[in-house]
C-alpha cells in the first residue's frame, strides 16, 4: 500500500485488494478442484498431461501477444503465422521431400520474416498496430494457399501433375507433438521453459524493462533515451517467432498441412494474455499471468468437455473466463490497468 | 448591430479552485480590448464563459447593457457572439471538404443538407469565403479539409465565425499558425470589423501584435485583473501585472558564478520558420537561465538541444565537436540531459516505482552485460531520494502516488545523480513548492560548481532570479539579451521582454 487507507474503509479494502490479487489464482484452484472431485476422467495422469500439451500451443502463441502487448500493441497476425507454419512444413516434407530439421529451420526463418514485415509496418510505415497486423494477418493467410493451390498438403497426396507426392510427415517432426519425456510431452516442455525465458527477459533485462518503458509511455521512454522503434520491432519479431513455434507443434499435432489450421488460434491466444495481466493484480502484460491464463482455459475445456458439455459452448466459457479476469484487472481492482494503447 | 459587452464580477470555481475571483471589464462596439495572462490565469476559463462553453458561474454579462443569457455555444452564436479558439483541431471537422467546413454551422443545425449537392455547396461556401476575401478555387472547395494547411484551416475557422456577421469576436490566439503575410491579411480584416463597429476580444502573447491591434489591454493573473491600460501601452508595467512580482528576497544570497569555457556553441540558430537566426555560447561553470514568454520558443530549443526536435537552421558545437543530435540517445552519449516541460506527460510512466522511474534513462549502468542488477538499481534510487531529500515510503512507491514537488525532485534527480555535462531543464519549478524549487536549484548550482553546465527554461521571472547567474531573453524566437544577473535587474529584464518587435 503506498498511500495511508483510510481507517473505515480499510477492511474493505483489504478483502478487495486480496481478491484482485489473488482472485484468478483461487478460481483457477477451485475449477480444478472441482473437476478432479467430480470427473473421475480428469483425475488421470494421461489426462493432465494431454490436457497441457493442448494448451502448449495456445500458451506459446499468447506468450507472443504478451510480448507485443508489453510494447503496448497488440500482434493480430500470430494465428495466421501459425497457420503458415503448418503449411510450410507440411510442403517441404511432403512436397520436396525434405527432411524434419529443414522443415523446422524453414518455419523459424519465416516467422521471424514476419515478425520482421510487422515491425516494418508498424515502426518505419508509421501503421497503427492493430491495423497493421490485421493486414498482414490476411496476406499471411492468402499467401500460404497460392503454393498449395489453396488445398491442403497430406502424405501421399495427388500433385498437379498427376504423380504422387514423394515425401511424408516424418517420424522426427511427429515426435514434437507426441514425444516425451517420462511422462511429460516435449511441448508442454518446450511451453514451460519458453515461459521462463520469457519471464526473465521481461523481467531481469534491460530489454525487458526498455520494452515495459516503452508500452507505458512510447515519449518519456524516448525522452529516457530508449530506443523506441528497436523495442517496438524486437516485441514483433519475438512475437512471430514464438507464432511459428507453436504452428510446428501444431503440425506436428495434425499430421497434415491443414489449411485451416492456425484459425482459432488468434482470439484464444489473446484472451490467455489477456487473462494474464489479472493474475497477481500485475495490471501489465506478463509470462507466469499467461501461463496461468492458458492452464485455466485448459482445465476449464477439458473438464467440462469430459462433463459432456458440447463443444459447441466451449466459447461462451472461454468468454466468460476472460470476462471474469477483464473484472479483476479493470473494475476491482485500484491500480489502473494499461496496456493494448492502439486500442 | 453593434454592440457592446460588459463583464461584471465574474467568478469561476473548480472545486475548491477558484480560477476567476470577480473579472469587470467593457467592451465597447468598434473596440479592440486585449487580455494578457500568462498560463493559468484564468483567460481560457473566461472565454469558455463567454462563448457558451462554461454555464456555471457567479457574476453577469450584458450585452448592450442588459442581462444576457449565455447557456450554450448556440444562444451565444445568436446574441452575436463568436469565438475562434486556439486549437484549429477542436473547431476542424475531418473527414469532410473545405466546404462542408466552411458551412459546418448551418450543416449542423440543418439549414443545409448534408446531403446536398457538391456544387450547392460550393456555391454556398462561396458567400462564406467573401467574409474574408479567401481565394480557394472550386477544386480546393471540393478537397478533404485535411489537405488544407495549418495555416489555411485557421484562415477557415475565421470565415466561418465571420459569417455569421458577429457584433461580438472572441479571437484566442488567432496568428499562431499563421505566417507573417497572412497575420497581416488577418490585421487588415480585423481593423475593418473595428471600424464596422464589432467589439473584439484579442487574446495573444504576441506583445506586438497587442501594440498594434488593441485600443485596451486588460492584464489577467492569477484570475484577478492586475491593470487596465489605454493606449498607448506601458509594457513594462503590463508584464510586471503578468508575472507579478512578490516581496520575497528573490536573490537569496547566491554568489555568481561565471564562467569561461564554452561548452556548447550554437551558431546561427533558427526555432521557427521566420524567426531570426542567432548565435551564442552555452557556458560551463554558469547556470544559465532562458526567459520568454509562452510560445518565445524555448522548449523548441530545448528539445533540438537534446535532440528530440530539429532546429529549423543553424549548427552546434559540443565542446569543440560538431554535434548533431538525432535522438535523445544521441545526447544522452554526450552527457547533455533535458528535463523536459511536462512531466505528467512526458516523464512519468504510470504505477513505475522511484527505482525503475530513476533508473530508465541509465539501465546500461544498473546492468552488467544485459542483466538487469537490482541491487544496483535500489542504491541509485536511494541515493537519488536521500541526495534530493524526495519525502517517500520506499523506493518502491510509485512516483505517480508522490506529491508534485517530490515527483519533480525524482524526474530532476534522476539526471542530476549521474554524470551530466549540460543539464537542459525547461520548466522544471512548474507546479513545485518553494521547498522542493530551493533543494532542486542547490543540487544544479553543485553541478555547475563541479564544472557543468546547465540551462534553465522558464517563463517565471522569479524562478531566473533566483537560481541562475547569466540570462538570456527570448522573443519569438530571438535571443534578445544576454547578460550575468548583476550586470542587470528585474526591470531591465522586464523591459527587454516587454520590446515590441
Amino acid at each position: 500500500m503506498k498511500k495511508g487507507n483510510n481507517l473505515s474503509q480499510g477492511k474493505e479494502f483489504v478483502a478487495r485488494d486480496f481478491l484482485v490479487r489473488y482472485g484468478f489464482i483461487l478460481v483457477t484452484l477451485i475449477s480444478f478442484v472441482s473437476f478432479f472431485a467430480t470427473q473421475d476422467t480428469f483425475r488421470l495422469s494421461t489426462t493432465f498431461f494431454s490436457m497441457l500439451k493442448y494448451t502448449s500451443v495456445v500458451a506459446i502463441t499468447g506468450l507472443g501477444i504478451m510480448l507485443s502487448m508489453a510494447v503496448g500493441g497488440l500482434d493480430l497476425s500470430v494465428g495466421a503465422t501459425a497457420g503458415m507454419a503448418v503449411t510450410l512444413s507440411a510442403m517441404t516434407m511432403v512436397v520436396y521431400n525434405k527432411p524434419a530439421i529443414v522443415a523446422v529451420a524453414l518455419v523459424l526463418v519465416a516467422g521471424i520474416l514476419i515478425g520482421c514485415l510487422n515491425a516494418f509496418l508498424i515502426v518505419v510505415l508509421k501503421i497503427p498496430d492493430l491495423l497493421a497486423t490485421l493486414a498482414s494477418m490476411f496476406a499471411i493467410m492468402g499467401l500460404k494457399l497460392v503454393p498449395v493451390n489453396g488445398r491442403s498438403v497430406s502424405s501421399g497426396m495427388m500433385m498437379e501433375n498427376g504423380s504422387t507426392a514423394p515425401g511424408k510427415f516424418t517420424d522426427a517432426f511427429l515426435k514434437i507433438d507426441s514425444g516425451q519425456l517420462g511422462p511429460i510431452p516435449y511441448a508442454v516442455i518446450l511451453w514451460m521453459l519458453l515461459t521462463i525465458a520469457c519471464w526473465l527477459f521481461l523481467t531481469r533485462t534491460t530489454w525487458g524493462r526498455a520494452m515495459y518503458a516503452v508500452g507505458s509511455n512510447p515519449e518519456a521512454s524516448l525522452l529516457a533515451g530508449i530506443n523506441v522503434k528497436l523495442y517496438r520491432s524486437l516485441a514483433y519479431i519475438l512475437s512471430a517467432f514464438l507464432a511459428s513455434i507453436s504452428g510446428l507443434i501444431l503440425a506436428s499435432r495434425i499430421g497434415q498441412g491443414d489449411i485451416s489450421a492456425g484459425n482459432s488460434l488468434l482470439l484464444d491466444s489473446v484472451a490467455v494474455a489477456l487473462v494474464g495481466t489479472s493474475v497477481l493484480a500485475m495490471g501489465k502484460p506478463n509470462a507466469w499471468g499467461t501461463a496461468l491464463g492458458a492452464f485455466l482455459m485448459g482445465v476449464v475445456i477439458t473438464g467440462l468437455t469430459i462433463a459432456g458439455f458440447p463443444y459447441y459452448g466451449q466459447d461462451v466459457v472461454k468468454g466468460a473466463v476472460l470476462l471474469l479476469a477483464l473484472v479483476f484487472s479493470f473494475t476491482l481492482s485500484r491500480k489502473k490497468s494499461r496496456f493494448i494503447s492502439a486500442v | 448591430m453593434k454592440k457592446s459587452l460588459e463583464i461584471r464580477s465574474v467568478r469561476k470555481s473548480f472545486g475548491s479552485n477558484e480560477v476567476l475571483k470577480g473579472i469587470s471589464f467593457r467592451i465597447e462596439p468598434g473596440e479592440i480590448v486585449s487580455l494578457l495572462g500568462a498560463n493559468g490565469a484564468g483567460k481560457s476559463t473566461l472565454i469558455k464563459i463567454l462563448s457558451g462553453a462554461f454555464t456555471e458561474f457567479d457574476g453577469e454579462i450584458l450585452i448592450n447593457d442588459q442581462p444576457a443569457n449565455i447557456s450554450s455555444p448556440l444562444q451565444a452564436r445568436s446574441q452575436g457572439i463568436e469565438t475562434v479558439h486556439q486549437k484549429i483541431n477542436e473547431g476542424i471537422i475531418a473527414g469532410l471538404t473545405v466546404a462542408e467546413n466552411l458551412l459546418f454551422d448551418r450543416i449542423a443545425l440543418g439549414e443545409i443538407s448534408r446531403l446536398a449537392s457538391p456544387s450547392k455547396m460550393v456555391r454556398e461556401a462561396r458567400n462564406v469565403m467573401k467574409s474574408l476575401d479567401l481565394d480557394w478555387d472550386d477544386s480546393i472547395l471540393k478537397d478533404d479539409v485535411f489537405n488544407l494547411g495549418i495555416a489555411d484551416q485557421q484562415l477557415l475557422l475565421l470565415a466561418r465565425a465571420l459569417s455569421h456577421s458577429p457584433a461580438l469576436l472572441i479571437l484566442d490566439e488567432p496568428t499562431s499558425a499563421l505566417s507573417n503575410a497572412e497575420v497581416s491579411r488577418l490585421f487588415t480584416i480585423i481593423q475593418k470589423l473595428r471600424a464596422d463597429g464589432v467589439a473584439i476580444l484579442y487574446v495573444s502573447h504576441r506583445l506586438g501584435e497587442i501594440e498594434e491591434l488593441a485600443d485596451r489591454l486588460v492584464v489577467l493573473r492569477d484570475g484577478v485583473i492586475q491593470s487596465i491600460q489605454n493606449k498607448p501601452f506601458e509594457w513594462a508595467d503590463a508584464l510586471h501585472d503578468m508575472l507579478g512580482m512578490d516581496l520575497r528576497d528573490s536573490q537569496f544570497g547566491i554568489e555568481e558564478e561565471r564562467g569561461t569555457e564554452v561548452l556548447l556553441s550554437i551558431t546561427d540558430a533558427q526555432i521557427f520558420d521566420e524567426s531570426k537566426p542567432w548565435s551564442i555560447g552555452i557556458r560551463s561553470g554558469e547556470v544559465t537561465g532562458v526567459i520568454g514568454l509562452l510560445g518565445a520558443g524555448k522548449s523548441e530549443l530545448a528539445r533540438a538541444l537534446f535532440g528530440a526536435d530539429k532546429l529549423k537552421g543553424g549548427t552546434l558545437e559540443f565542446l569543440g565537436q560538431a554535434f548533431k543530435p538525432n535522438t535523445p540517445l544521441d545526447a544522452i552519449r554526450h552527457g547533455i540531459f533535458l528535463i523536459s516541460e511536462d512531466r505528467a506527460r512526458d516523464g512519468i510512466l504510470e504505477n513505475w516505482s522511484i527505482s525503475n522511474t530513476t533508473s530508465l534513462p541509465f539501465l546500461k549502468k544498473i546492468a552488467s552485460g544485459k542483466i538487469l542488477n537490482f541491487n544496483k538499481e535500489t542504491e541509485l534510487a536511494t541515493t537519488l531520494i536521500e541526495r534530493l531529500r524526495v519525502v517517500t515510503e520506499s523506493h518502491k512507491s510509485t512516483v505517480d502516488s508522490l506529491s508534485g514537488g517530490n515527483q519533480q525532485k525524482v524526474m530532476v534527480g534522476r539526471w542530476l545523480v549521474q554524470n551530466s555535462r549540460l543539464l537542459l531543464l525547461d520548466e522544471p519549478f512548474r507546479g513545485v513548492d518553494i521547498g522542493a524549487r530551493r533543494e532542486i536549484a542547490q543540487q544544479i548550482r553543485d553541478l555547475v560548481k563541479a564544472g557543468n553546465g546547465a540551462v534553465i527554461f522558464s517563463s517565471d521571472i522569479d524562478e531566473i532570479l533566483e537560481s541562475a547567474d547569466r540570462v538570456l531573453i527570448m522573443v519569438e524566437g530571438d535571443v534578445k539579451f544576454d547578460s550575468y544577473l548583476s550586470e542587470t535587474s528585474r526591470n531591465e529584464i522586464i523591459k527587454k521582454m516587454s520590446e515590441v518587435a
